[in-house]
């Protein structure tokens, strides 16, 4: 693959640095003194998140990341792995738990999800931001009890528990943000 | 505008006006300039023609004009910009300090913020209540202060490009291949000292290694450091000032070593301005400075992108 140069630098581009693959985040144009140009570059590390600084030199040659993403169905999960399937192609993969991490929590079977492959390994997955889940067990709240910000746990369908207002009841569907593992609102009623 | 025009009307200043289109546009090796047909290209600084004038005799001459250089456009670059550029012969450094320190309370004045100005969130140099102090007098540092303090070596100026890469490397910043020790320099110096740059308060820069003054003059006392400074505020680099290099010999060696590096780097190489290095031969002792107009009216009036202190950004022309 060709490599890139500084002026390629733009939102999302993914490079490798020090034999891992970032993408870059956000880029700035800066000349300080009578020196050289610069960009500033803001970069992710695609295998731990990690946000790094650098500053690239003008002309400094970047050699792009084998990484791509794909839309996966999530079939099942079979003993520490979970089996996901190509929308397009129908090829499985199998992904360990350990790459998955918490998100596990809130992945349940037949959801899309985004999976980065890097060397045409896979090493992350991308949940959509929210997810609507039937909630299977829950206390019932207490009438009379109103006060605002008092929250009970939620078991939902995936196996994860869910703070949720005293309203919810066994069976409503509820709608969570993925990244924050929070409660959103109500969508539908038992 | 009018603000910074009555100093510089007060302090019995004259105002002049330069060609634009000229021959030798700056030798400066990070700067390219705009050609203009018949072998001219647009001035990327006023300097050479206004020092032609300091030498005829006009010992205190200031000029606002355009500039023009072939960079790409960014929130606090644009391919042509307003310059307040500024000589005083027979002056000093710390008066070049002092006109900083009126100017920016003027600027500020005139739009209605002062003592303290906002600073936008997005702008590098933001400190945490945004806000931002630019009363007199400013902080004073120098490059090798800075480097001692936030890179942890100490810089002398004449170290070779590889002694300089080791020092850097040390200092955990990353060098690319082929960086020469101007780009060594300037990788350390926004690796790790940029971001503490008049984050309090204006602060000015002194005492530039050599190698980065090509039109200053050597320290009487220091001959590896120029006599130059840099005024930062805000994240903005705001203005640049030289006590300029009046030996023709010494002037002509440099220009010839930038040249070199120019071509060196596949640069288009502007021919030696010979009226220049005439004139310099009966120039005062002198001091010249050039401030970005645009930037000083985004320090004041706390704008985040140049193009809002702009009737017209380059990408809307």
């Amino acid at each position: 693959m060709a490599s890139y140069d500084t002026s390629d630098i733009r939102k999302g581009l993914k490079v490798m640095l020090d034999g891992s693959p970032f993408t870059v985040v956000e880029f700035q144009f800066v000349k300080p003194g009578k020196g050289a140009a610069f960009t500033r570059t803001k970069l992710k590390n695609l295998l731990t998140g990690g946000v790094i600084d650098r500053n690239l030199r003008s002309g400094e040659k970047l050699e792009p990341a084998n990484v791509e993403t794909k839309q996966m169905q999530y079939l099942y999960k079979e003993g520490d792995t979970f089996v996901f399937m190509d929308t397009s192609t129908y090829d499985q993969v199998h992904i360990p738990e350990e790459t998955i991490g918490d998100d596990s929590r809130f992945m349940p079977e037949q959801i899309v999800v985004e999976v980065l492959f890097f060397n045409d390994r896979a090493v992350g997955v991308t949940l959509p931001n929210f997810i609507e889940q039937k909630v299977q067990a829950t206390e019932p709240g207490f009438r009379g009890d109103t006060a605002t910000g008092v929250t009970k746990p939620a078991k939902i369908s995936t196996g994860a528990s869910v703070n949720v207002p005293l309203f919810i009841n066994e069976g409503d569907i509820i709608k969570i943000d993925t990244r924050s593992g929070e409660y959103l609102e109500r969508v539908g009623r038992a | 505008m009018r603000a910074v025009r009555g100093y510089f009307q007060v302090q019995n200043f004259l105002e002049v006006e330069t060609p634009t289109r000229v021959f030798s546009p700056g030798q400066e090796v990070h700067i390219d300039a705009i050609p203009a047909s018949d072998g001219r290209y647009l001035m990327t600084s006023p300097e050479y023609h206004m020092k032609r004038l300091v030498a005829a005799g006009l010992p205190r001459i200031v000029q606002f004009c355009r500039c023009f250089r072939a960079e790409e456009a960014g929130p606090i670059h644009q391919p042509e910009f307003t310059m307040v550029e500024w000589y005083r012969a027979g002056g000093t450094m710390d008066d070049l300090v002092r006109d900083c320190e009126v100017i920016v309370e003027v600027a500020a004045r005139a739009v209605g913020n002062w003592p303290t100005v906002s600073i936008p969130a997005n702008r590098r140099g933001a400190n945490q209540n945004n806000r931002f102090t630019i009363e007199a007098p400013f902080a004073r540092t120098t490059v090798r202060e800075l480097f001692s303090d936030h890179a942890g070596f100490k810089l002398r100026g004449d170290e070779s490009s590889d002694e300089l890469r080791n020092l850097a490397e040390r200092a955990a910043c990353r060098v690319g291949p082929d960086a020469g020790w101007d780009d060594i320099f300037y990788q350390v110096f926004l690796d790790r000292i940029e971001s503490h740059l008049g984050v309090e308060h204006p602060t000015v820069v002194l005492d530039w290694p050599l190698p980065m003054a090509a039109l200053a003059r050597r320290k009487a006392d220091d001959p590896l450091t120029a006599e130059r400074f840099e005024l930062y505020a805000a994240g903005l680099e705001l203005a640049n000032a030289f006590g300029e290099l009046t030996d023709p010999v010494e002037q002509r060696a440099r220009f010839e070593a930038e040249a070199a590096l120019r071509r060196q780097r596949g640069g288009a190489v502007y021919p030696i301005d010979e009226k220049l290095i005439e004139a310099l031969g009966h120039m005062p002792a002198t001091c010249g400075i050039a401030l970005g107009f645009d930037r000083l009216v985004m320090l004041v009036t706390g704008a985040s992108h140049i193009r809002e202190v702009l009737a017209f950004a380059y990408d809307e022309t």
